[in-house]
This record gives C-alpha cells, sequence and structure tokens, in this order.
C-alpha cells in the first residue's frame, strides 16, 4: 500500500516537473507576447530586437497614412512608440487622444526593432496583430466658472488701473 | 568705494522692465485668440487672465516710475537680464495653469527653457496638451530667440528708439543696420519670411506624411519656431521620431543650420552677396567643427556598432549632430538610447558639438564660430610667432563681412567667454555628480542646459532634485545672456547692500 503510494507521489512529481518543463520551453517562444512595457522595451532593447512583442497603450496625434501602411504612435503612460500597421488593422481605430480626448487603448503585438532598416534606424514595432481594448472619448468641456471670475475681476481691476493712468497723464 | 544705486537707477530699470511685461503680455494675444477660435476655453482663459496680470503689472510700473531718462549701460544691461527673469516668471503662468506641470517651479523651468531657446522640457502628459498652450510653449522660442527685450519693445511698444545697451546684454553685440530699432525690425522681417516659407515646407511634409491638414500646418509652424530660433520643443511627446519621416528631418536640418547662421549674414545674403558665405570665419569654423565632431560621432557609433547599415548610422548620427551643433535639440532616438547604446566616443562627440554652438548674433548658444575661430587663428599667430625669425612681423587677418585684422581686443573676450561657457558647463556637471549622476550623463546635461541646446539623456524628469532644476534654469539664462547683463545684475545688487 505506502509502496503504491509512493510511486503515486513519484509519477506526481514527474508529471509536475515535465509539465514545468514544458510550459517553460513553450514560454520561452512567447514570453514577450506579454505585455512590455516602453521603458523596459527601450532599456533592454537589444534583447527585444527582432522578437514579437506585446505592447499597450493610448492611441495618440495623427494616424498617418503612407501606402499601404500607417504610423501610428502609441503611449503607454510613459513613452510613446511608433507603430508600422496595415491599413487594415488601422481602420478599427476611431478615436485617437490630444486636447480633451483620450484616445483608443490598444493592445498590439508585433515585431519589435531596435534601429529598424526600414524606418531609418527607429525604434518601433511592426504590428502583426491590434486589439482594441477600450474605446476613446472625448470629454466634456469644464464650466471653468474660478477662472471666468477671475478673468472678470482682473478685467475690471485693469480698465480701473488704465484709466486713472489716462486721467493722470492729462 | 562702492556707491550705492541711485533711486533714479531704479526708475529707469522699473519703467522699462514695465514695458517689457506689457510687450510680453501683448504676446499673450496669439494664443488666446487660438483658443477661443478653436473653442478651448478653458485653456482661452489662462491667458485671457495671463494677458490681464502681464498688463496690470505693466502699467503699475509705467505708471508709477515714469522716466524720461536715457538709458545707460549698466540699466540696459540690468533691464536684459531682470526682464528674462520676469518673463520666465510671468511667462510660466499660462504654463501653470494648464494643468500639465506638476509645480510652480516645473513650469518655471518649461518657460525659461523656451525663451531661452533651450528645449529641456519637463511638462506631463504633453500629448493631451491644448493647441493654445502648445502654441505658446513654441511662441516663447520664437520670442526669445529673437531676444525679449529689444525685439519686443521695438516691436509692440509705441515710442521705442533707444536701447543698443539692452540689445547688447540679450548678448547680441553686432547692429545689422545703424539703428537698433531697424535692427530688430529686420531680425523679425527675416524671421518672419523664413517662418512662412517654413511652415509651408513643413506642412506639405506632414500633408505628405498623412497628418491631418489642420495639424500638418500647426505642426509645421511650431517645429519652424522652434527650429530656426534652435530651440527644441515639439508638439508631441516623442519629439521629431512622432513624424516618422525622412523629408521632415531633412527640412529641419535646414531650418536649424539657417538659424544657427549669423543674422549679419543673413542680411548680406538677401543683399545678394553670396559669396559672403564661403569666406566667412563663422561659417568655415562651423564647417569645420560639424567636420570633426561628426567623424568623433561617427567613430564612436562605429565603434558601439548598433546601426546595420552605413546610410542608417549617418542619418541618425548627422541629425543628432546637427542638432546639438545648432544648439537646437531635436531628437530622432530617445533619451536613454544615448547613453544605452551610442557609447563614450560619440557622447564625448556630440558634447563637443554641443559645447561650441552656432553663430554669434544668431538664436543659437554656448561658444560660438566667431569666439572658435578668432581663438583658433590667435593660437596659429602664436605660433608663427614662434617659429618665424623675431623681427618677422605676424599678421593674422580674418573674414567677418570685412578683412579684419586680429588683434588682442578681439581675442581677449573671446578667450573669457569661452572660459565661462566652460566654467559654467563645469558647475552643472559637479551639481549633477553631487545628485548621484555618472559623470558623461552629468557632462551631457549641463551641457544641454547651458549652451541652449536641449538634447536630453534623461537627467531632465520631474522627478530630478529641485536644486538641480534650479541649476539648469541659472544655466539656461547666464548660457543665453553670455554672462555680461547677468554678472552686472549682480553687480547691481551687491551694490544696494553694500553700498554707500
Amino acid at each position: 500500500m505506502r509502496a503504491h503510494k509512493h510511486t503515486d507521489e513519484r509519477s506526481l512529481i514527474v508529471v509536475a516537473v515535465a509539465a514545468a518543463l514544458l510550459s517553460m520551453f513553450f514560454l520561452q517562444g512567447f514570453v514577450f507576447a506579454q505585455t512590455v512595457p516602453s521603458s523596459e522595451l527601450i532599456s533592454k532593447a537589444k534583447e527585444y530586437d527582432g522578437k514579437t512583442v506585446s505592447f499597450e497603450g493610448e492611441v495618440i496625434g495623427d494616424v498617418m497614412q503612407r501606402g499601404d501602411f500607417v504610423w501610428v504612435n502609441v503611449h503607454d503612460g510613459t513613452t510613446a512608440i511608433g507603430i508600422w500597421m496595415s491599413k487594415d488593422f488601422a481602420r478599427s481605430i476611431a478615436e485617437t487622444g490630444g486636447y480633451r480626448k483620450t484616445g483608443d487603448r490598444v493592445s498590439i503585438s508585433g515585431v519589435f526593432h531596435q534601429h529598424c532598416p526600414e524606418h531609418g534606424a527607429d525604434l518601433d514595432i511592426h504590428a502583426d496583430g491590434l486589439q482594441v481594448i477600450a474605446r476613446g472619448m472625448r470629454l466634456a468641456e469644464e464650466p471653468h466658472v474660478s477662472k471666468s471670475k477671475l478673468a472678470l475681476g482682473f478685467g475690471i481691476a485693469l480698465g480701473v488701473l488704465w484709466i486713472l493712468s489716462l486721467l493722470n497723464k492729462r | 568705494m562702492i556707491l550705492k544705486p541711485h533711486r533714479d537707477d531704479v526708475t529707469v530699470i522699473a519703467y522699462y522692465l514695465g514695458k517689457v511685461i506689457i510687450g510680453l503680455g501683448l504676446t499673450m494675444f496669439i494664443p488666446a485668440g487660438l483658443g477661443f477660435a478653436l473653442n478651448e476655453r478653458g485653456p482661452a482663459l489662462d491667458f485671457l487672465i495671463s494677458i490681464e496680470l502681464l498688463l496690470l503689472i505693466g502699467l503699475v510700473l509705467t505708471s508709477r516710475y515714469r522716466s524720461e531718462k536715457l538709458l545707460g549701460w549698466m540699466h540696459g544691461m540690468i533691464v536684459a537680464s531682470l526682464a528674462w527673469l520676469v518673463a520666465m516668471f510671468l511667462g510660466a503662468i499660462p504654463l501653470y495653469m494648464s494643468g500639465h506641470f506638476r509645480s510652480y517651479l516645473d513650469a518655471c523651468f518649461e518657460a525659461m527653457s523656451g525663451f531661452a531657446t533651450t528645449g529641456l522640457t519637463l511638462v506631463q502628459d504633453l500629448d493631451h496638451l491644448s493647441y493654445a498652450h502648445n502654441l505658446w510653449r513654441h511662441l516663447i522660442m520664437f520670442i526669445g530667440g529673437q531676444g525679449i527685450v529689444v525685439i519686443a519693445l521695438s516691436m509692440f511698444v509705441k515710442g521705442f528708439t533707444g536701447g543698443f545697451t539692452m540689445y547688447v546684454g540679450e548678448a547680441r553685440d553686432e547692429k545689422i543696420l545703424p539703428n537698433v530699432a531697424h535692427t530688430g525690425q529686420f531680425i523679425w522681417l527675416v524671421s518672419i519670411v523664413y517662418l512662412v516659407l517654413g511652415t509651408i515646407a513643413l506642412g506639405i511634409a506632414g500633408l505628405l506624411n498623412g497628418m491631418k491638414p489642420f495639424n500638418s500646418f500647426f505642426h509645421g509652424a511650431c517645429v519652424f519656431m522652434a527650429a530656426f530660433d534652435t530651440g527644441g520643443f515639439t508638439p508631441q511627446s516623442q519629439n521629431i521620431l512622432y513624424y516618422h519621416s525622412l523629408p521632415f528631418e531633412v527640412i529641419t536640418i535646414i531650418i536649424m543650420i539657417l538659424g544657427a547662421i549669423n543674422f549679419k549674414l543673413h542680411y548680406h545674403l538677401w543683399a545678394g552677396n553670396r559669396k559672403e558665405i564661403f569666406k566667412n570665419i563663422e561659417t568655415r569654423t562651423f564647417f569645420l567643427t560639424v567636420m570633426v565632431t561628426f567623424i568623433i560621432v561617427a567613430a564612436g557609433l562605429s565603434q558601439a556598432g548598433i546601426y546595420p547599415k552605413a546610410l542608417l548610422l549617418f542619418r541618425k548620427g548627422f541629425y543628432q549632430l546637427i542638432s546639438g551643433h545648432t544648439g537646437t535639440g531635436y531628437q530622432t532616438v530617445y533619451a536613454r538610447q544615448f547613453i544605452n547604446e551610442w557609447g563614450h566616443l560619440a557622447l564625448v562627440g556630440l558634447i563637443c558639438a554641443m559645447a561650441l554652438g552656432g553663430a554669434v548674433c544668431s538664436t543659437t548658444g554656448a561658444i560660438k564660430m566667431f569666439r572658435v575661430g578668432v581663438i583658433v587663428k590667435a593660437l596659429v599667430q602664436d605660433i608663427k610667432r614662434i617659429i618665424l625669425p623675431p623681427r618677422a612681423v605676424v599678421m593674422q587677418k580674418f573674414h567677418h563681412i570685412k578683412e579684419v585684422f586680429l588683434e588682442d581686443a578681439q581675442v581677449r573676450p573671446a578667450l573669457m567667454i569661452t572660459l565661462a561657457y566652460l566654467a559654467l558647463y563645469g558647475i552643472g556637471s559637479i551639481v549633477g555628480m553631487f545628485y548621484g549622476y555618472p559623470f558623461l550623463e552629468s557632462l551631457f546635461e549641463s551641457t544641454s542646459a547651458a549652451a541652449n541646446v536641449g538634447l536630453s539623456c534623461g537627467i531632465t524628469s520631474v522627478d530630478m532634485p529641485a536644486t538641480l532644476k534650479v541649476t539648469y534654469i541659472i544655466q539656461m539664462w547666464a548660457g543665453r545672456l553670455e554672462f555680461m547683463s547677468v554678472l552686472t545684475l549682480f553687480g547691481f545688487i551687491y551694490a544696494t547692500i553694500k553700498g554707500k
């Protein structure tokens, strides 16, 4: 009975070790497919060069079309990185970040280049997949009541002073 | 015995300072107008409040300290140095009100960096900044590049006739035209003609890049202002990397070089004297120093082996080099890539280029080509004196608009200012190292601040110590004004305290 129990424990350990080794083997190919922050991509650029990475952030500024491809810049909260993608991927981007608007939050998977030979040695990602995680939105203008009051107050003070200085001149 | 300044001295300084503040307030109508036009109500109100406040202060100073007294050298120098500090404090108001700065000190840093055409930035979340605030960031570079005091007064304030002293106080020691007001207007004319041409060129490049029409020309105008005035701000956080465009890089290189040329040389080129560009000591020195520093940078990059092709090495290396040498600070690499990838030799080449700068009477900072050229000529003259027989008469000439015989009167101030710049670069580096930053990084950032360049290896950030921020502000201010007016201000303060 005890011997049987030992055999079971041993086979469990073997299975666990095998599973761990297998997962390590498979994960090695995809480890960079986990989202990598921009700070790490820049600081460990050599390590990630030519690897498939996943990058997540807000689309900011312009979607710049170049033939059948587009450039978009995606900001992950620290730094923005240029993403080179096909026009078809870019069609799913509805909003880009700017003043009073947040851009679509996207997850990009693609090949990272430390010094892209195709794009003037820029640090970039060539996307082979794009997923919109959250839609961007336009933000409503605040009423700015206190600023309006301050502007009015200063305006009145300026007007009075200006009239006084004119009277003084005479 | 040190004489205490007279009340009249304070009056005349306060009066002209008031006029400068009014001039500065009036320039804020441009971003305010854009804010209202684009329905950016909050930003428009920021500028409206700032305009009112500046006009209030200006009116109080000009009416309370009305003065008909002519400006002396001391007054002009002090107005120039104080005006830049006042412009920093007041120009920072709308920036701080934008909510994109962590502290008022950060907004002041941004304002001084803008006015001094440096380009180091502490703005937060730049990609969501309003058009009005973004325009102001670039406009202050345009104003600062031309010279806040003389240009603002000659354009915006009626009755400004004198002021050569303030012109000199702002590190412009060459009059292009006999009258300083006409000189100021010529500088504006050159700048505005190039502004129109540059904006069109960059706007078209933007359209071809796939940007929206409004953004193309807005970015075109902003990037032109910052490139021609060798500033270095951009409307987006990625700097020039945002555009992913070779034409954009080529156009900005041309604009940066135009900005680094002496306005006097611009005048002669406009007048049809094209040969001047090949004979002038500054353009010759610039050509040589660009060659030498680029060889160093290229050797360093080649040694580091980071760029796969020579053409790519040239594109990256030459762009950062021209940007550094002209004092602009545009980057097509991320700040940390300098440290992580470029290697020491390439960085040293870039630091040398930043330390040298462009032409005198241009919008650049740093030691400047005229001084480098004069010092080299003096060195050659001294070597000739040693080699040739004692009775030989050694004369050294150089060409700067006309043929000039080299004299000690030119060499001495050139050497003094050069030494002062080297000391300024060194002091900033020591402060950086005091806070634990490595030597090369500290030297890089300090040289960039003091030479009004704006290239960053990553030290400049909101998290850097406040003392270091203040150090860089002082470096930007003293570097832009080339020391004389700053030292005069310190002398004036000392005389006020200790004088009898």
